[in-house]
């Protein structure tokens, strides 16, 4: 700061550059202003239609809004014969599984993927792509035969690793990029300062690498979560997870009951979107792995 | 204490030869400098020391027993990685604190050492800010005292002063020097400034292309330089061919007299003395060694003159008193001092290239 200006004289003019300091420029406000809006459009306005019509108990063209309303569909969740609650946990259970196993397989793998060169690293990866590429459903079927002879059909642990099939090319890709970002300088520091590997991961690799584990749980989580037909092939009809409770009721007449049902299914997925927002957002190398998708 | 032995010491990439059979034995307590041009092996060998890679042949032995069986954590040779890696989750503290943390110091005595150690590094009242909070020549100091603050039986730096300014360079080495000598650490030092590693080191070892050229006191590269390539990393490019029979080397410009503790082979040689060495030829001068040049340009650099002549179709560079004052074109008589005449193995690109030719 020069000497020679006077205090009064700065007091008095007022700043004009306010706006250079402020980290948002125009065009990203709008940008901003543009995803909040379909934000509130494709998934605010669809929740509040589905939480009015679960209430709903007389519905008909052309009212705004139900002429009668009505806790009926609610008490049909909550009943047993709806096998809503059962679907939950079976659904909540299988997602969890899915998860663990995710991350016991696909962590060591991202790991390669992601720090190493080895031969045929880029088959590996075209074969990883395979499920996005290929419908789950041809796979399943010829897995259903196999599973038949190892009796793994309507078993928990058969349609949880049916469902490791489409989940784990999202995981292994978002891991990959995540361990790729991270490199293994660090790793190697902490060994010359007389840490052991068990050591290393505990204290250098795992927290660096944990929001993106975070996030790529979750999505793992809410692809087991939202499957249909590979549950409904390998478990048989007699496992029954949320989707299959849901899906007799889109084509039904009863929309309060769909309606509350689709509400129950879409809980967990708007929570792990708020619970994973913010991570996504800090931890940029996360959705670097989704470029190779 | 803990003396250092490469043996034979050499790693492949493939097709290309990172380290070939290098054979070094530092003692307990020395500093060692590596140097070296960008991509000549010197961290293919630090961490071939560290564990971190094994090497395709060769071993490596503290105290006389091969530790290439031994897994990083256990050899106890600390490394001071080129780029300053910081555990990004960590604050500075517990950076620095990460190694007495393994080797299981007690919270007390943790704090105790951090909190000095970072006194002497200059950086104090920044022990809750996380690394990327920190400057790059911060970042690298607080790596510096990570290592440090265990007083490490090895101790292996790659280029662990690069980001610092002047000023903290000069700092940082004499405190890297202070404690290592101190604690009677094993240090390896790698760099790519000759005169980083002139001034630190107890001993230099030089490396092209992943072959070990010289190892020796720093003065020695000065004034016995092994080959020309060497002599020229130490900025020295005087060569002049000549015909060596005993003490006399018969050239272009007339016959040069060597000192007796020149030891080489009779036959065709290559002579150089290095440009602060080369006096300019005036009557009161001795009459031996008195050579005909032709000046090619004149560079005032402040403290002396540098003078690029023509020596019997070589050019030469000749550091003169800055009041010296001459022309190009003009010709000049330079006398090549006895004692500083010295014999290079011609390795250069040229001389490769007849030997390729022929
Ligand atoms: N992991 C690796 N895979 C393949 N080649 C490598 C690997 N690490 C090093 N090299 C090669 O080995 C040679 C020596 O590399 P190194 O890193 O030891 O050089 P350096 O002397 O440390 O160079 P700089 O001063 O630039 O750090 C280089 O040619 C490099 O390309
Ligand atoms: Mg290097």
């Amino acid at each position: 700061m020069t000497t020679d200006t006077k205090p009064s004289e700065a007091e008095a003019t007022p700043q004009p550059y306010v706006d250079l300091t402020d980290k948002d420029s125009a065009g990203t406000r709008w940008v901003r202003r543009i995803a909040v809006t379909s934000i509130v459009v494709f998934i605010g306005l669809p929740m509040v239609t589905l939480i009015v019509w679960s209430f709903a108990f007389r519905w008909n063209f052309p009212n705004m809004l139900p002429t009668e309303w009505g806790g009926k569909a609610w008490a049909y969740v909550a009943d047993d014969s709806s096998r809503v609650f059962e679907g939950l946990w079976n659904s909540t259970k299988l997602a969890f599984l899915v998860t663990l196993m995710a991350i016991i397989v696909g962590l060591p793998a991202s790991r390669a993927l992601g720090q190493h060169e080895f031969r045929g690293k880029s088959t590996i990866e075209w074969l990883l792509m395979m499920p996005i590429i290929v419908p789950a459903l041809v796979a399943t079927m010829g897995i259903h035969q196999i599973f038949i002879r190892l009796r793994l059909t309507e078993t928990l642990f058969g349609v949880a690793l049916v469902h490791l099939i489409p989940a784990i090319p999202y995981f292994v890709l978002v891991m990959a990029s995540v361990f790729a970002n991270y490199g293994t300088a660090l790793e190697e520091t902490a060994r010359t300062l007389g840490a052991n590997k068990i050591r290393v991961f505990r204290y250098v690799t795992f927290p660096a690498i944990s929001s993106g584990l975070l996030v790529a749980s979750m999505f793992t989580f809410l692809i087991s979560w939202g499957q249909y037909v590979t549950t409904l092939l390998i478990g048989g009809g007699s496992f029954v997870t949320l989707p299959l409770v849901l899906f007799p009721f889109l084509s039904g007449a009863n929309h309060a009951n769909a309606a509350a049902i689709s509400l129950v299914f879409v809980a967990p997925a708007v929570i792990v979107l708020i619970m994973t927002s913010r991570q996504l957002g800090r931890d940029s190398s996360v959705m670097g792995g989704f470029g190779k998708i | 204490m803990t003396d250092v032995s490469l043996q034979q010491l050499s790693r492949r990439f493939g097709d290309n030869v990172a380290v070939r059979e290098l054979n070094l034995d530092i003692a307990s307590g020395e500093m060692v400098a590596f140097l070296g041009p960008s991509g000549c092996g010197k961290t293919t060998t630090l961490r071939m020391i560290t564990g971190l890679l094994q090497p395709s042949s060769g071993d490596v032995l503290f105290n006389g027993k091969s530790v290439v069986d031994i897994p990083t954590e256990r050899r106890g040779a600390v490394m001071v990685f080129q780029k300053h890696l910081l555990f990004p989750t960590m604050n500075v503290a517990q950076n620095v604190g990460f190694g007495l943390k393994m080797a299981g110091v007690d919270k007390k005595e943790i704090n105790r050492r951090v909190t000095e150690i970072l006194e002497l590094v200059e950086l104090p009242e920044l022990e809750t800010r996380k690394a990327h909070e920190l400057s790059g020549g911060q970042q690298q100091r607080v790596a510096l005292a990570r290592a440090l603050v265990v007083k490490p039986q090895v101790l292996l730096l790659d280029e662990p002063l690069a980001n610092l300014d002047a000023n903290l360079r000069i700092t940082m080495r004499q405190l890297i020097r202070d404690i290592q000598s101190e604690m009677g650490i094993t240090a390896i030092f790698v760099t790519h400034d000759q005169e980083e590693a002139v001034m630190l080191a107890d001993r230099v070892a030089l490396m092209f292309d992943g072959v070990l050229q010289q190892v020796g006191e720093p003065d020695a590269f000065y004034q016995r330089p092994r080959t020309t390539r060497v002599a020229q990393f130490f900025r020295n490019s005087n060569l002049l061919p000549g015909v060596k029979t005993g003490t006399m080397v018969e050239t272009e410009v007339g016959p040069i007299e060597l000192d007796d503790h020149v030891s080489a082979d009779d036959g065709p040689v290559v002579l150089t003395v290095r440009p602060e060495e080369v006096r300019i030829a005036d009557s009161s001068s001795a009459a031996t060694n008195v050579v005909p040049a032709v000046i090619k340009s004149v560079i005032y650099m402040g403290t002396h003159t540098q003078l690029i002549a023509d020596i019997g179709g070589s050019s030469w560079s000749v550091q003169a008193p800055a009041t010296m004052t001459s022309e190009e074109g003009a010709r000049i008589e330079f006398q090549l001092p006895k004692k500083h005449l010295w014999i290079v193995e011609d390795d250069s690109v040229s001389a490769a290239e007849e030997v390729a030719a022929s």
